[in-house]
């Protein structure tokens, strides 16, 4: 066999303890920021902070708990493969609902 | 037999013919739990597009039917469900140090803290019936009309109508949502009574594995309905 990184004979990478507590804690911290700046007037942009947040949360859940940062290129693409379809329909969706007079019935 | 009694077909019980390797065989298994999870985000994924066109359409009415919400129950099941994502994720990692008992007692853990999860939310939906607010069962415009919250701005009658279209999203969100956690919860049952019997700390993981990324999943769905539905729209 060739020197080449061969996910699938190579041995899983085991993500221990120190690692999921971490995430555990800044999940948890910003969970409390979100709400905190919930209270706050930031007109427009409290939607903006609170998805952010909210994308910032589901990275570190899909990149150390659902070990994707350890895994296959296969397996990064595959979840890129999905946001990216799910934020190319969403897109074309919200072209059409804003770019026509539909109207508020 | 090979020369020197190498069987060349030996291998782990679990390990399925169709495969090369171990590994192999849950890379394929991660591959394909994968996939299924991106229906999942598919069939969310409508929902939320739904949220996001009506918010626009009918503003006022959302900001109405958002603060009616308990921030405080939204925010403590936020992070019980992050607790229960953390005991899964242990979960996964004792079942590969194959320490059988603590991956029965980190199972059981985030069966406590899912189980939780949905008493919360249960005293939440009960709220919405006791107060009229969920459509098709007596629901009244009457709170949205003539607020009682001071930095409430009344509605029209017909604008007030519209906090239906909010409730009915509210619910279809958070009850698919709370679907897969009793989904989850049933199979974490299963899979304690199969883990005591040390199915899973013998190197086949895949299971325990596929399922903690079910279990996650389920947690970036409430990740991103806790913003929505609570907090974007509070009077402030």
């Amino acid at each position: 066999m060739s020197e080449k990184i061969d996910p699938e004979h190579q041995e899983q990478h085991i993500v221990g303890p120190p690692v999921y507590l971490t995430i555990l804690l800044c999940l948890l911290v910003l969970t409390a920021i979100t709400t905190g700046v919930a209270f706050i007037d930031l007109g427009v942009f409290n939607a903006v902070i609170a998805l952010a947040i909210a994308c910032l949360k589901a990275s570190l859940v899909v990149l150390f708990f659902m070990h994707i940062k350890y895994s296959s290129r296969l397996l990064k693409m595959t979840v890129l493969a999905g946001l990216f379809t799910f934020m190319l329909l969403l897109t074309l969706t919200m072209t059409d609902y804003i770019s026509r007079a539909w109207g508020m019935w | 037999m090979l020369p020197g009694g190498v069987d060349p077909h030996a291998h782990p019980a679990f390990l399925r013919h169709h495969f090369e390797s171990v590994a192999q065989q849950r890379e394929a298994a991660s591959f394909g739990m994968w996939v299924f999870l991106l229906t999942e985000i598919m069939f969310f994924g409508g929902m939320f597009a739904a949220y996001l066109i009506f918010r626009n359409w009918y503003h006022p009415a959302f900001v109405a039917g958002s603060n009616t919400l308990d921030i405080t129950l939204g925010t403590t099941n936020t992070a019980v469900l992050i607790f229960s994502s953390f005991t899964m994720a242990m979960a996964v990692y004792s079942a590969e140090m194959r320490r059988k008992g603590q991956l029965i007692l980190f199972l059981l853990c985030t069966i406590v803290l899912g189980l939780v999860f949905l008493g919360i939310k249960g005293v939440e939906w009960h709220e919405k019936y006791v107060e009229h607010h969920v459509p098709g069962m007596g629901f009244s415009i009457q709170d949205f009309v003539h607020p009682t919250n001071p930095k409430a701005i009344p509605l029209a009658p017909d604008m007030a109508e519209k906090t239906q279209i909010y409730f009915s999203l509210y619910f279809a969100m958070t009850g698919m949502h709370a679907l897969h956690m009793v989904i989850g919860v049933s199979l974490l049952f299963f899979l304690v009574a199969l883990a005591s019997r040390g199915a899973y700390t013998e190197g086949h993981i895949m299971p325990i594995e596929n399922f903690g990324l079910y279990w996650h999943f389920v947690d970036i769905i409430w990740i991103f309905l806790f913003p929505l539905l609570y907090l974007i729209s509070r009077y402030r």
